[in-house]
């Protein structure tokens, strides 16, 4: 069983995660459960992303005493999706919060949180 | 299959998918909102075993800590307008 | 039914995507070119001992500067929405209509909250030495806020403070980018201070400043938000 290694088990899982959120937004119809499903999806889109720049064996790409720094080229992580998903994690929650200002103003105008009741965009 | 780690990481992976399948499905939505904070908080110990220790800090600061905050703050507000 | 059949037919087709992906996923046995390329010219061009954050900072500079930017606006466009009327926060002030909490919760919190803000200083001064940085401080300063938040409710919030901080900030992370147009490289180079010993404090050029100023302006958006959601919780 040498496929049985931490890289392949984090982007399956993360490749499930992503599936999950995806028929979250497409089946529910509570107005906060979309929004739940929204915040699953990313999280499951960072972990594949994260899980792409992972070597066996190494570690992790700060240079102390643990690393010496002529050799660090042959003992660390790929650097670059870990200051992608960074920026990507702290943008997910300002799209979080205002998804969810959002659904206080719909609330005050008609009063419920279903989504059948907002069908005036549809033809 | 001898090292812990790999036991470790399967473990977290069953864990993120059950609390997932329960944020789904539960029609409670205080449990809903706090199964998703512990998606965020187990997605942040398996980024410590990919090497990612800045990536870790980050997940668990803002997933698990503001995010969850939020939500509550905005179903109380549903909640008192409507009892 | 019909509805119900469409929605099966996307997800048998992103799940056929994805397989295709896992299956072609083999793991990496060594650095790609571009990561190889920031491991061994970082410590001598930028001089930081994190590579992650000299990569943030120094190296994709431009991101951080879109990203700041995107924030900024989260926060202006939350206070837009959810702004209370002046007469409505005139009643709020004199009703204090929220139920105090326990006595344990105050006092502890009371402890908690200085510790709370010095860690959160210590992770983004010593962004360049160990993992950390600028957003995950001020995300804890943040978390240290709504501590401050949940254990007395009825707090007055001083938004003009708050914002002018953010103001400050944003501006000085700008102006160091211009400075290192005319006294270095390009914007934001951080070469305008000198790059000292590898591994001190004092090092690494101007990324510590840069730091400061991303960590106090984060921390203080953030806050902002809780501070406006808190305040909607008060009206009838």
């Amino acid at each position: 069983m040498d496929y049985l290694n931490i890289e392949n088990i984090s982007i399956v899982t993360g490749f499930l995660l992503l599936l999950l959120g995806i028929y979250a937004i497409l089946t529910q119809k509570n107005l906060i459960k979309i929004v739940i499903g929204f915040t699953l999806f990313d999280t499951g889109i960072h972990i594949v992303m994260v899980s792409i720049g992972y070597i066996r064996n190494r570690t992790a790409p700060i240079l102390d005493k643990a690393v010496d720094v002529k050799d660090a080229a042959n003992q660390i992580v790929d650097p670059v999706p870990q200051a992608l998903v960074l920026t990507a994690i702290v943008i997910g929650l300002g799209v979080t919060a205002l998804m969810l200002t959002y659904v206080l103003k719909l609330y005050k105008e008609r009063k419920s949180l279903d989504i059948k009741d907002y069908s005036d965009l549809k033809w | 299959m001898t090292n812990i780690y790999i036991i470790i990481a399967g473990l977290l992976g069953i864990l993120i998918l059950l609390m997932a399948i329960i944020a789904i499905y539960q029609k409670k939505i205080v449990v809903a909102i706090i199964a998703a904070g512990v998606v965020s908080l187990s997605a942040s110990i398996m980024y410590l075993l990919l090497a990612a220790p800045d990536v870790a800090m980050t997940e668990a600061a803002i997933g698990s800590g503001l995010s969850t905050v939020i939500f509550f703050y905005v179903l109380n507000k549903i909640r008192k307008n409507n009892a | 039914m019909l509805k119900k059949g469409f929605i099966l037919i996307i997800l048998i087709a992103f799940s056929a995507i994805f397989l295709n992906l896992i299956l072609s996923f083999n793991g990496s046995t060594e650095l790609s070119k571009l990561g190889s390329y920031y491991v061994n010219n970082g410590p001598t061009e930028v001089g930081a001992a994190n590579i992650v954050t000299s990569i943030v900072v120094s190296y994709r500079g431009f991101d951080t500067l879109g990203e700041v930017v995107i924030l900024f606006l989260t926060a202006a466009i939350i206070g837009f929405f959810l702004k209370l009327s002046k007469e409505e926060k005139d009643e709020n002030a004199r009703k204090q209509n929220l139920r105090e909490t326990s006595e344990i919760l105050q006092t502890a919190s009371k402890i908690l909250v200085p510790v709370i803000f010095l860690f959160g200083a210590y992770i983004f001064i010593n962004g360049h030495l160990t993992p950390g940085g600028g957003f995950q401080g001020g995300a804890i300063i943040a978390s240290g806020v709504t501590l401050m938040f949940l254990a007395n409710p009825n707090m007055e919030f001083n938004h003009r403070l708050v914002s002018f901080i953010e103001s400050i900030s944003g501006l000085s992370f700008v102006l160091i980018g211009i400075l290192g147009i005319v006294f270095a490289g390009g914007f934001l180079d951080n070469r305008i201070l000198e790059l000292g010993t590898f591994g001190k404090l004092l090092s690494a050029g101007s990324i510590p400043i840069i730091y400061v100023f991303i960590g106090l302006k984060v921390g203080a958006e953030l806050s902002s938000i809780v501070g406006t959601l808190n305040e909607t919780q008060k009206e009838k």
